[in-house]
């Protein structure tokens, strides 16, 4: 008796999760990048936004080129990432609207305390990754077409460095800013990596920041609307209010006071270059 | 070695503080597995059962079939799922993506041929067994399904841990169709994934060893369920 019972409860739990959502205007889906999540900020500033607004955010948390493509689908109602071209096309194929500008963090070169490609000081990050490429020194990439990812290769390519034929000093993970981080730990290996994610990891070992500040490492963030137009199904509407509230002075003020172990990381204005 | 031994004591400590966000991440892990494997049961166990009363030909090639799927990638099965629940995707209105459901769903496709497989091996030497007596009493197909699996019950227990095991170590499935969104479709596993990227290995292998003890548990409690059962035969 008590084991049909539990059955039937197991049946009705099922038919509970399985029956269709309603459609439900109390959270939107924000696709973003995983180093903006991993910093932290967005436990900080949603709160705040739910507090004013009543509407949840739910953040998937992916790499930009793997956001745009979430958007791309229709499958998140709002983007905030970080590669301006990636963006650009992103509104020119008409997927999204309404781009704005965000934020700023910035890029810093990560690297072994030992520095064998000798780039500590070095301010040019272009300098800096021409010195490890000509030293051979062990260089962890992400290599999964994230906003880092694609800064690196123009990194690399303004600083004249032939990637063909993969090198084998330059380690391509495959994934997200953590687990290549990881990864450079272990191997003592140069890596590039923003800010926000470096303030908020642990498992540093042997790695500190060994180049800073170069202006070309400046990192913008832009809040796009997936085109309700070209996706029937998006939360226009709340996705707006997310969006407006983002760039209004509440959110700024949200951003702007947000702190890891009291580093700021990101900024309202690109005023790191001072 | 540090790192492991913190994550003994980290693991320990979480549980002593009992962190509601915790408490929410481990109930939604057993919910979504357990769901997942009771809808695979439901579905796989009959189905199983069922081709072992099956005499005609493509039989063989169905179980060969069936034995593959035990193999199948849940990054795959996430990524199917992910495409058929998009909003550009034919199930895109149910509005299902990024749900808790979603990951029910998905675990359900990744257990099902586990279900199917094993209950298959289980009821086999049971259909050896009674197929003469199905035959004399005239037995349909429905009633000599459920003669089967009373007869493996035992082994059924089994089945249903093996499926569940697979749902709650999953990871792959349930980033891609869950999106791993805090405070929602957050679970162990993906927390696990998410601590290891953010390089804090002790807290992730703390999760990890909370997660373990949980499945040690459950195993436990189905082996004396399973006691009693036979007990009472």
């Amino acid at each position: 008796m008590s084991r049909r019972n539990l059955v039937f409860q197991l049946i009705a739990l099922f038919l509970l999760l399985a029956s269709p959502a309603r459609a439900d205007d109390s959270f939107i889906t924000l696709a973003s990048t995983t180093s903006t999540e991993q910093s932290g900020l967005f436990g900080f500033i949603i709160p705040l936004f739910k507090q004013a607004s009543g509407i949840d955010v739910h953040v998937v948390a992916v790499g930009t080129g793997q956001a745009l493509a979430v958007g791309t689908r229709g499958d998140a109602d709002a983007l905030l990432v970080h590669d301006r071209a990636g963006e650009d096309k992103f509104i020119a194929e008409g997927h999204g609207i309404d781009r704005r500008d965000v934020m700023f963090n910035d890029f810093v070169l990560i690297g072994p305390k030992a520095d064998p490609a000798g780039v500590k000081g070095v301010k040019d990050a272009k300098e800096a990754l021409r010195q490890i490429a000509a030293a051979k020194a062990a260089f962890a990439s992400r290599g999964d077409d994230s906003g880092t990812h694609r800064m690196e290769l123009r990194l690399w390519k303004a600083a004249g460095v032939d990637l063909a034929g993969n090198p084998a000093w330059r380690k391509e993970t495959g994934s997200g800013m953590g687990p290549t981080l990881n990864v450079a730990a272990s191997l003592d290996a140069y890596v590039l990596a923003d800010r926000a994610t470096w303030a908020n990891f642990k498992n540093r070992q042997n790695l500190e920041i060994v180049s800073e500040g170069d202006p070309v490492l400046f990192n913008p963030y832009g809040s796009i609307l997936v085109n309700p137009g070209l996706h029937p199904q998006v939360k226009a509407q709340a996705a707006r209010r997310w969006h407006e509230w983002l760039t209004s002075e509440a959110g700024r003020a949200a951003i702007g006071a947000y702190k890891i172990n009291g580093e700021q990381v990101f900024f309202l204005e690109p005023a790191l270059a001072d | 070695m540090e790192d492991i031994g913190q994550a003994f004591v980290i693991a320990l400590e979480l549980i002593a503080a009992g962190d509601p966000e915790l408490l929410a991440t481990v109930l939604l892990s057993l919910g979504v597995s357990l769901c997942a494997a009771a809808a695979a049961f439901l579905l796989g166990a009959p189905a199983g059962a069922f081709l072992v009363t099956q005499r005609f030909r493509v039989q063989p090639v169905l179980v060969v079939f069936l034995n593959a799927l035990l193999g199948l990638p849940s990054v795959v099965v996430g990524l199917v799922v992910y495409l058929l629940l998009s909003r550009s995707g034919p199930l895109g209105a149910l509005g299902l993506l990024f749900t808790p459901r979603a990951m029910v769903l998905a675990q359900t496709i990744l257990t099902l041929p586990i279900v199917a497989a094993l209950t298959y091996r289980a009821t086999e030497n049971y259909w050896a067994m009674y197929r003469d007596t199905f035959l004399i009493f005239g037995a349909g197909r429905l009633r000599a399904i459920a003669t089967l699996l009373a007869a493996a019950r035992g082994a059924l227990v089994t089945v249903f841990l093996a499926a569940f095991g697979r749902a709650i170590a999953e990871v792959g499935a349930i980033m891609i169709v869950g999106g791993n969104i805090r405070g929602f479709t957050r679970t162990m596993t993906t927390t696990i994934a998410l601590e290891t990227s953010r390089g804090d290995l002790a807290l992730a292998l703390g999760l990890g060893l909370i997660l373990v003890s949980l499945t040690l548990l459950i195993s436990g409690a189905a082996f004396l369920l399973n006691q009693r059962m036979s007990d009472e035969r």
